[in-house]
């Protein structure tokens, strides 16, 4: 008999509507899902099916129009916007499609910015940006500023950056999206490794096949209903 | 130290931007601080005046005579310890561009009532015997290169013709403000030459200076000499010789107004300028700031960087304004020549280049900060690509 995890997310009748102009065009439609504690989940969809929208509801960076989204058994719903910056700079990691390493920062810096709103001395925070650059493989790329480095080097300084503060939950949204194959490759490696050896919850939206091939679980979003 | 270090870096992101803006708040400082300059000087003549001198003229105006027969009257009045008289000579050297005040006065009993004029006591004995000889102020001598012995020519405005001086002293001011631009002489030497020219001239004083006692009995002092001459063919009017020199600024107080308000529209000025360049900054990082948030920044860490960014800007501007102010004042003195006897900074304006360019780092960053902090991230995320 197999032991099911809890669920580490629990999103319950979302709804998410955008306006434009005079009209409210909605986005999402009660959405309800959980995704289990260490899951690998892709989330695909067509673009304009409301996947970004969704990924960034489950990390508190939009708000729902109604429904719950509990995280770790906390309803991020309710929480006000500091509550909210606190809540993420702790539990969730970011990874974007172009990296959004801010330019005037080394990698490593890059690296050591989360860890300026933790308590951690400048010697702890050090050791930190050191073992993560280690983990991405590009401690001998510490003292490069983004311009210098690839594409793939820098989506892998943002991963650093995304797991230095040990959150619970990596969201991708289109993390090789702008990537050459073998960089992709590389970046969907070290997804997969660090769900699988740090258990690591990861969601990532992608539009890619092969990326979602990486996922233990993949769900289609289609005009705001999950299928 | 990171956040710093992102502080100073963003401030440089736009190398020409920054330069530009800290330029124009320099040149912004420097100009308020040779306008109130200006002003500074326009009234040193009033702060360098004594509180315990008087001056007494022709009710009627300056430029009407009194007779120098008043002297003895005003000497008896109580409360005055010493009486000297004069008249502007209005001498012109070379030509017009060429102003400095020139006086005819009594040199004995004026360099007693003007104990601020230092002058050695050798040169004073020489200028004191030669009827021709003159007393320059340091600056006008300095300026013109003249040494003792010199023969220096005025020439003469309400007295026509020209004047030969010989350079018997130089005076050294006593306090900052004392005005060493002067150009004094013998009364006599004017006054023997009316005699045989216009008698009908001379013996004749422009004003009377009047030392007394103590401050406090300057308006009953000034009271009794003016109701010696009630009544007289040259009643006389005496005042303090602050109210007198204020009474020669208040002639220009439009212009001094202006002056006044223009120094403060700079200011203004650069304050537009610098929200601006901040607007813009802000702008350009919308999505930076998203992104930051995403880490976990709040409102209060992005306005620090924002702000920071605003504050260093104007930290440097207000450092090379200050740094640039006193070479600034000395071309600036230079160019305007002898119009103003002294042209000092008061060190005290930096302490309003440092509130003023404090204030307009943080009026810079305001609407910028409430701008990159209302902008929801989702919206910022999507400024980046």
């Amino acid at each position: 008999m197999s032991r099911q995890k809890p669920p580490i997310a629990e999103i319950s009748h979302v709804y998410k509507s955008y306006r434009r102009g005079d009209q409210i065009v909605p986005v999402l439609e009660d959405i309800t899902f959980s995704i289990e504690e260490g899951e690998f989940l892709a989330l695909m969809g067509p673009s304009g099916s409301g996947k970004s929208t969704l990924l960034n509801l489950i990390a508190g960076i939009d708000r729902a129009d109604s429904g719950t989204i509990m995280i770790g058994g906390l309803d991020i719903t309710t929480l006000s916007e500091t509550e909210l910056a606190s809540w993420r700079a702790l539990n969730v990691g970011f990874i974007f499609q172009f990296y959004n390493l801010i330019p005037v920062l080394t990698a490593f810096e890059n690296v050591e910015l989360p860890l300026l709103l933790t308590g951690l001395s400048r010697k702890e925070r050090a050791d930190h940006v050191l073992m993560t650059l280690s983990l991405v493989n590009l401690l001998d790329r510490m003292d490069h500023y983004p311009s210098q480095l690839s594409g793939g080097q820098q989506q892998r300084v943002a991963i650093a950056r995304a797991v230095v503060t040990d959150p619970t939950i990596l969201v991708a949204d289109e993390p090789t999206g702008d990537l050459d194959r073998v960089s992709a490759q590389e970046v969907l490696g070290l997804m997969e490794r660090l769900n699988q050896e740090l258990q690591k919850t990861v969601i990532m939206v992608t539009h890619d096949p092969r990326a979602a091939s990486k996922a233990r679980l993949v769900r289609n979003l289609e005009k705001g209903i999950l299928t | 130290m990171l956040f710093f270090k992102l502080i100073i870096k963003n401030t440089f992101r736009h190398g020409m931007r920054t330069i530009l803006t800290i330029m124009g708040l320099v040149i912004a400082l420097i100009a308020f601080g040779l306008l109130r300059t200006v002003i500074k000087a326009w009234y040193s003549g009033v702060e360098a005046s004594s509180s315990t001198r008087l001056i007494t003229r022709n009710a009627i105006s300056l430029i009407f005579p009194l007779p120098l027969s008043y002297k003895d009257k005003i000497k008896s009045v109580e409360g005055v310890t010493a009486v000297s008289y004069g008249n502007w000579f209005g001498g012109i050297y070379i030509d017009q561009k060429h102003f400095f005040a020139n006086f005819a006065v009594d040199p004995k009993s004026y360099l007693k009532l003007y104990p601020e004029y230092v002058v050695d006591p050798a040169q004073k004995e020489a200028f004191l015997k030669d009827r021709r000889g003159f007393l320059a102020g340091r600056q006008l001598a300095d300026k013109y290169g003249w040494k003792l012995g010199d023969t220096v020519t005025l020439k003469g405005t309400i007295y026509p013709g020209d004047w030969d001086f010989v350079l018997r002293a130089i005076y050294k001011g006593r306090e900052p403000s004392t005005d060493e631009m002067q150009f004094i002489f013998h009364w006599n030497y004017v006054n023997e030459y009316l005699k045989g020219v216009h008698s009908s001239r001379a013996d004749q004083v422009g004003f009377y200076m009047e030392g007394i006692e103590r401050p406090d009995m300057a308006a009953q002092v000034a009271a009794k000499i003016d109701a010696l001459f009630k009544n007289s063919l040259a009643e006389t009017l005496t005042e303090t010789e602050k109210a007198f020199q204020l009474s020669f600024i208040n002639m220009t107080e439009t212009i001094l107004a202006v002056i006044q308000a223009v120094s403060f529209i700079v200011i203004a000025i650069i304050m537009a300028v610098a929200a601006n360049t901040m607007a813009m900054t802000v702008r350009e990082r919308i999505g930076e700031y998203a992104i930051m948030k995403t880490l976990g920044m709040g409102a209060f860490r992005i306005g620090a960087l924002i702000f920071g960014e605003s504050l260093t800007i104007c930290a440097i501007g207000c450092g090379l304004g200050i740094a640039l102010t006193y070479p600034a004042a000395r071309v600036f003195a230079h160019a305007v020549g002898s119009i103003f006897p002294s042209f000092d900074v008061d060190p005290r304006l930096f302490i309003f280049y440092a509130a003023a360019s404090f204030l307009v780092g943080v009026v810079a960053a305001i609407v910028p900060t409430w701008r990159a902090v209302r902008v929801p991230i989702a919206e910022g995320l999507r400024r980046i690509g």
